[in-house]
């Protein structure tokens, strides 16, 4: 179908493009921007006069719970909150039960997927069987499979010999593997940032050596195996600092962070606040200012929502019982747009960083709307509030710490394939 | 954030911690708990009807006698009806969450809940989840609070100290997994006293715990020297394992209360224990028993605070 995007602010990082101009779709794929293309005749119009319109964003950490655990989310619901968030593509880690160490789950995942043909799903294979640090998956077949990166998920690998094994083994297909960095031992049983909160509430702590001292070993071994490392969710300023000193050194290595850590710190934890039992923990403000400068000065190359939706059942307990986790495919943009805003980036800067650095780091051709390129295409309002409720949430989790706060900008259309596959209506 | 404590007027809702509180409420709890002990001292009536028809269930999820005996003596004073619930933490594995048990228990029409659990922050839980009418007492929480014991070391503290504002006060031992400890800095610090000390090995100490408002030492000698009260800390025999501390016989020797290492204190320095002791790992027997403890003192007096808070809280809207 023939779709023309009209009057629009459009806003495309990679192309460096931040104006007012029409789109042109046609056979699923970026015709042209700007002028129309010459006998272009449009089927649909869509009107995006006040709207901003924006390559469909890409989230690198969205858990779908599928398979093995349906009662927390399906990728029936998690899809449809996707397309809500204006997310074409996104990246599941591999801790769903059982773990994606076989090819045939991929396949099976692969196929769900592509049958609700909505959001654009990149499984993250296990880098080790059953994700147990012991024995390496076949990181090959998962490829033709359709995994595009390796990884633990938080799972951890305290066997050194077997994760630089891992690491050459991926860098002999040239497969990129991710890696939260946390030592095991040192978080055990932790539950909070050892900070003045987990003092003052006698939780369980969470030292920021315990981040600094795997992302030493990661990057020391990224260095020996010459593996495309990708560091997940950093939380800890000392972490950003190391990030910084290795990317100078010139070590090949991208990093991302979780939306939450750019905005909370564990202060939000306030009285046992279960909402804001995250992994890793929430760090205090100079980590989280931190985490804000990374990103600004490109040290830190993206943004996630870190998706992870939980029965309400399992945040109904005391604090350190209480699963983490929270909802957040429908948070990233206006998180992202409030991070923006509050850091006085751009919008085009701030949007690169779940768009075309996200694509880059997948290594997929996405994220940006050139002509030629898949028409994955977020619309929305940049001046429309809304609140977070469990009610105006798709996802079944239903929980996050921004639960009761006004979120700024609301998508309107999202389009994968030129197809749309998300409309809301302006509630006048 | 409202404070969860407090209901809109500013009276005692739930007693959740000692953080928080208002000094003026805490001197309210302890002059209430002083006319209590006045009354049993005058070997008259023990019992009053201030609880009479209410319903108080002693809810513990992790065990103990002693906390549980004393609540329990406290409601019965009160003349309130006492529902002993030892739950263990094996109720959960039955399926049932903590919230399901404290629903049914308020379908058995409780006035008051006791509670303790393992896990810090369960009463907080609880107290957010119950009716309004309902009233939440803290006995205890993983190791974040336990305010009535804080409560009867202000009590004993006062009784025999008379005032806060010009002591020093030393708490010796496991601050990291003490809630014992965290109750009772909030408590000294809200009633004036100018000088909280901790003393400990740095592995029994949080990271960041001079927060609290509290001095930091880690030798004996140096932090007893000169104070007027010290609150030992109970060990527990876990720690040996979990690489905490080499050796019982080793922390005893630099950690633990005798005769000679009491002698740094001030001469009329009184030693206090929340119980239960182990005698020759954190305190001496001759210390435990000596002229300067008041630690069966606090026992009693731990009856006359708990009857104070119940009829505090009974009495707010």
């Amino acid at each position: 179908m023939n779709i023309q995007i009209k009057n629009g602010r459009l806003i495309d990082p990679k192309n460096k493009i931040d104006a007012v101009q029409d789109v042109f779709i046609a056979a699923g794929k970026i015709l042209t921007t700007g002028k129309a293309p010459a006998r272009f005749v449009a089927e649909q119009i869509i009107d995006a006069a006040g709207l901003v319109v924006i390559p469909g964003l890409i989230d690198l950490a969205a858990r779908l719970r599928e398979p093995g655990y349906e009662y927390k989310a399906t990728l029936e619901s998690e899809m449809s909150a996707a397309v809500a968030g204006g997310i074409t593509s996104l990246a599941c880690p591999p801790d769903t039960e059982p773990p994606l160490d076989e090819p045939g789950l991929v396949e099976m995942l692969k196929h769900r997927a592509r049958a609700l043909s909505q959001t654009n799903v990149y499984p993250v294979g296990a880098l080790t069987y059953g994700l147990k640090g012991v024995e390496l998956t076949e990181m090959a077949e998962l490829a033709d499979a359709g995994c595009v990166a390796f990884s633990q998920a938080d799972a951890s690998l305290t066997d050194t010999r077997v994760l630089m094994r891992a690491m050459q083994y991926a860098a002999t297909f040239g497969f990129g593997v991710w890696l939260r960095p946390q030592d095991s031992f040192l978080a055990r049983d932790g539950v909070a940032h050892d900070g003045e909160v987990a003092t003052r509430l006698g939780l369980p702590a969470i030292p920021v050596c315990a981040e600094t001292i795997a992302l030493a070993t990661m990057l020391q071994l990224a260095r020996e195996t010459g593996v495309r490392l990708h560091i997940c969710r950093l939380s800890s300023a000392a972490g950003v600092a190391m990030i910084r000193e290795a990317k100078k050194d010139g070590l090949a290595l991208t990093c991302d962070v979780s939306m939450n850590h750019i905005h909370l710190s564990e202060m939000d934890i306030g009285y046992f606040d279960s909402n804001c039992h995250l992994v890793p923990p929430l760090r205090n403000q100079r980590d989280r200012d931190a985490l804000r400068r990374g990103l600004q000065d490109g040290v830190i190359d993206a943004i996630c929502s870190n998706h992870s939706p939980v029965d309400e059942d399992a945040k109904q307990l005391p604090f350190a019982e209480a699963e983490a986790g929270a909802t957040g495919l429908e948070l990233l943009l206006p998180l992202v747009l409030k991070w923006a805003q509050q850091g006085k980036l751009t919008i085009s800067d701030a949007i690169a960083k779940v768009t075309h650095n996200s694509a880059q780091i997948l290594n997929i051709d996405a994220g940006h709307l050139s002509p030629g390129a898949a028409a994955d295409v977020c619309i929305f309002d940049p001046a429309s509030y809304w609140k977070v409720e469990a009610a105006a949430l798709k996802s079944q989790g239903k929980n996050t710490p921004f639960l009761g706060m006004e979120m700024q900008g609301k998508v309107r259309y999202t389009l994968v394939n030129g197809q749309i596959v998300y409309q809301s209506i302006p509630n006048f | 954030m409202n404070n969860p404590q407090l209901n809109k007027q500013g009276e005692l809702q739930h007693l959740l911690s000692t953080e928080g509180l208002p000094s003026r409420i805490l001197y309210d709890i302890l002059d209430r708990a002083s006319t209590f002990v006045d009354l049993a001292g005058r070997g008259e009536i023990k019992k009053v009807p201030l609880l009479h028809g209410k319903s108080v269930f002693n809810v513990f999820f992790e065990n103990s006698t002693r906390t549980r005996t004393t609540f329990e003596i406290a409601a019965k004073r009160l003349s309130a009806d006492v529902v002993n619930l030892n739950i263990g933490s094996s109720s959960t594995s039955k399926g049932e969450t903590l919230l399901d048990t404290v629903d049914n228990l308020c379908a058995m029409h409780a006035d008051m809940f006791v509670v303790r659990h393992a896990q810090s922050g369960a009463a907080h839980l609880i107290a957010k989840h119950v009716a309004p009418e309902i009233h939440v007492i803290n006995a205890g929480d993983g190791r974040h609070a336990h305010p009535t014991q804080a409560l009867l070391d202000m009590f004993t503290i006062r009784h025999y100290k008379k005032e806060f504002h010009n002591l020093r006060v030393a708490i010796v031992g496991d601050i990291l997994h003490s809630r014992v400890a965290r109750s009772q800095i909030h408590a000294l610090t809200t009633l004036g006293v100018p000088e909280v000390r901790v003393i400990a090995p740095k592995t029994l100490l949080p990271s960041h715990v001079e927060q609290l408002g509290v001095r930091v030492f880690h030798d004996m000698a140096q932090g007893l020297r000169d104070v007027d009260v010290v609150l030992m800390l109970r060990l527990q025999n876990e720690r040996m394992q979990g690489a905490a501390l080499p050796s019982a016989q080793e922390y005893f020797k630099y950690y633990g209360l005798t005769q000679e290492k009491l002698a740094l204190a001030k001469a009329d320095a009184i030693v206090m224990h929340p119980g239960p002791m182990n005698r020759g790992i954190e305190i001496d027997s001759s210390v435990a028993d000596g002229a300067q403890s008041v630690i069966l003192p606090q026992v009693t007096f731990g009856i006359a605070v708990r009857m104070a808070v119940m009829s505090t809280l009974a009495g707010s809207k």
